[in-house]
């Protein structure tokens, strides 16, 4: 045999082998599914995610739409970079959204104002409208616990809910995505990617990001431990303060229950540093959803979170 | 930046299964502020002394109240060296059918003894399962050393014992750290009261061992995912199959055979959306250009020319039965093996591997949960697959339920008598 040695430079670096199985994931999803879609919010794992769906068709293109779940509650710069990107890369862009779903009934505002939870039902709205049978979800095993326990290919029925003792064991490199009708799979092609593994992939393609998550000045008021941003969606409130502090976003959501953290963290290598020295998850440091219980994501994901 | 590692632990809670992943986490410092914050407020409020790492893992509602692990969790941590991923898989519940699922892509298992009791009956199954599905690598951790003085004596009977069993079985590669993973001696850091043991650690091990063996005597099995083709005006001609090399490595100028078709044919490119290759080495995905135009298409394997996987249509094979439906003798199901899905009767159920005593026996009625046996498959068509022995990566298939898509049966192209029984 006269095949390749093992030595340093025919190794994968953790980054190729990753890559490559989120490809292996994509091709799985659009060569065994009828009806595939990809959520995309113009945060960076979805950024991550649509990227690697452009490498595993290339040349051709993305054979999917993507849907933004939209809570109303955006930031601008996230929304232009969705729509420019969706324009630059010719897509279809469905938009689910919890404003629309307020205003017909199907869901009531909540009196914190948040909105992360309400996405559930115009999501599962818009599967069945569509008739999406595979939604790709950013998703990490590394974000939370319920998450650590979710498989690659999530099996959701006809109520969107995940039932974590009867999920599908999953084996070498083997995907089932066999349902019946009404059901619909849910993938993540980012299980095993960490935060550190996304911006250190990020910056390897010299992908851009929203502005937002790099340091910036912005007004900032305190609550719960967190930096939101004063906006049209309900802060500050009583005698919550206004302050412009030096900030960036970690994680990219719901404006009312996404919080920034202090950072001069202005480009790559500096966010590479401060996610590699940070004490707290991303989660932890900016999700103000997460902190309602132990088991806030395993609920919501029962009840057909992303 | 490093490469990747993907490992299993077995064993059980009371081995301290937990609180050595918990110790793993912790020390590499995995583990961030807030979540150590939530163990300490938990384990305050069932009044234990410190905080119970075990905590750390055990991610859902039900696990939390009844201090148990449901389902196999998969855990992130890197060194400067490597990066880790860990499946860890419950030693209680389900407990074949997590191990099984856990060590299908593991490059290493780590079996967890406590040192009082040393190898027992649920080691010497872990180390079966492992042995089973072929991972290299195996890793004693004899846990507890605290409990038995540090005592050199009980340790190297205990590493001796497991090493005979384990090169019994077939797997080359075994190596046994006593250590305390409550108190975190020779985890991460080398204990100062074990002065006796001069081998590595146990993340000094992890770090060590080699991720991939040479890809070269492998021969080339690339499973088609999806035909691209673009019909652009920049690439109105372009035909390309997408997959991963499965085992061995893809090089330009290769002759191949498309199975089950048995066309030869020749690779022209090796594509990807960052620039062409030479050559591919396994799990990496590309994109396949051939030099004839044949009728190729998802489900197809590519193979070396000169050694080619072998078409069947009669599956015999060592199945883990992963659900809790059966299915008859002359019940029809799928097999998917790579990207290929067929239809099959099941002809027969062989043996039965009695998982305790080890024994093989003969056996005719349908498996149930976390059995392990060997079956006999009709296939509807030819399936070109190779020996799991051999071929890790396409020898391996699962056995689906047509009608509710339910994931049956892992299967292996083995024999359960391949598998040395060590006495």
């Amino acid at each position: 045999m006269t095949a390749a040695t093992t030595n340093e430079s025919t190794l994968l670096s953790q980054l190729d082998v990753l890559e490559s199985e989120s490809i292996h994931i994509f091709r799985e999803v659009a060569g065994e599914l009828e009806r595939p879609v990809l959520l995309f919010s113009g945060g960076k794992d979805s950024i991550v995610m649509l990227h690697l769906a452009r490498k595993a068709f290339w040349p051709a293109p993305v054979p999917f739409p993507v849907m933004h779940v939209d809570t109303g509650h955006n930031f601008d710069e996230v929304i232009d970079y969705r729509d420019r990107t969706v324009a630059d890369l010719g897509l279809r862009l469905v938009v689910a959204s919890v404003q629309d779903a307020i205003d017909s009934g199907r869901v009531r505002e909540r009196s914190d104002g948040t909105r992360n939870p309400l996405q559930t039902v115009p999501l599962l709205d818009a599967i069945v409208d569509n008739k999406f049978d595979a939604v790709f979800g950013g998703g990490r095993r590394d974000e939370e616990k319920a998450r650590a326990k979710e498989r690659v290919f999530s099996l959701r029925d006809e109520f969107g809910a995940w039932d974590p003792r009867r999920q599908r064991p999953e084996l070498w490199d083997l995907y089932n995505g066999r349902h019946r009708p009404g059901e619909h799979i849910r993938v993540f092609p980012l299980s095993n990617w960490t935060e550190l593994d996304i911006w250190r992939y990020l910056q390897r393609e010299g992908i851009k990001l929203p502005s937002i998550y790099f340091a910036h000045e912005r007004d900032v008021f305190l609550r719960d431990g967190m930096w939101l941003t004063a906006g049209a969606w309900g802060g500050p409130k009583g005698d919550e303060a206004i302050e412009r502090r030096l900030i960036r976003y970690r994680t990219v959501g719901d404006m009312s229950c996404t919080g920034a953290v202090d950072s001069s963290a202005a480009t790559y290598d500096q966010v590479i540093a401060e996610v590699g020295a940070s004490r707290l998850t991303e989660r932890g440091a900016t999700r103000a959803d997460d902190r309602m219980s132990e088991a806030a994501m395993e609920d919501r994901k029962r009840e057909g979170y992303f | 930046m490093g490469d990747l590692l993907r490992l299993a632990t077995a064993g059980s809670v009371d081995d301290g299964k937990s609180t050595l992943v918990g110790r793993l986490l912790y020390d590499t410092k995995s583990v961030l502020a807030d979540q150590l914050e939530a163990v300490n407020r938990v384990s305050e409020a069932r009044g234990l002394e410190g905080p119970d790492l075990a905590l750390l893992t055990d991610g859902l509602r039900a696990e939390r109240e009844q201090g148990i692990t449901i389902d196999v969790a998969y855990r992130y941590f890197s060194t400067p060296k490597r990066s880790f991923i860990l499946a860890d898989t419950p030693g209680h519940v389900q407990y074949t059918r997590n191990m099984v699922t856990g060590a299908s892509t593991a490059e290493l298992a780590v079996v967890l003894v406590d040192a009082r009791n040393g190898v027992v009956e649920q080691t010497r199954r872990h180390a079966t399962v492992a042995a089973l599905l072929g991972v290299p690598h195996v890793a004693l951790a004899v846990n507890k050393m605290d409990l038995v003085a540090f005592d050199e004596s009980v340790f190297d009977s205990i590493a001796k014992e497991f090493d005979e069993y384990a090169r019994g079985l077939g797997i080359n590669d075994v190596i046994a750290v006593p250590l305390s993973a409550l108190d975190g001696d020779n985890v991460v850091d080398r204990s100062n009261r074990m002065t006796w043991y001069d081998g590595p650690t146990l993340l000094e091990y992890l770090e060590a061992v080699p991720v991939l063996v040479d890809p070269g005597h492998e021969p080339l099995r690339f499973p088609v995912q999806y035909v691209i083709r673009p019909q652009s005006v920049e690439h109105p001609d372009y035909r390309g199959y997408a997959g991963h090399v499965a085992s061995g490595v893809a090089k330009v100028g290769d002759q191949v055979l498309v199975q089950p078709a048995g066309r030869t044919t020749t690779i022209t490119g090796i594509d990807t959306f960052d620039g062409p290759l030479d050559e591919a080495l396994p799990g990496r995905s590309i994109t396949l250009l051939l030099a004839d135009d044949l009728d190729i298409s998802r489900g197809d394997l590519i193979s070396a020319a000169s050694e080619p996987a072998e078409l069947t249509q009669e599956l015999k094979a060592t199945v883990c039965w992963l659900a809790e439906q059966t299915v008859p003798v002359r019940g029809r199901v799928l097999v998917k093996s790579g990207t290929r899905t067929v239809r099959a009767i099941v002809q027969s159920f062989d043996q039965l591997l009695e998982i305790d005593s080890l024994a093989i026996d003969a056996h005719s009625d349908p498996f149930a949960l976390n059995e392990i046996g060997t079956i006999t498959l009709r296939l509807a068509e030819p399936l070109p697959i190779d020996d799991y022995r051999t071929h890790r990566h396409s020898g391996a298939f699962l056995m689906i339920d047509e009608a509710d898509g339910t994931t049956l049966a892992a299967g292996m192209v083995l024999a359960l008598e391949e598998l040395p029984t060590p006495r």
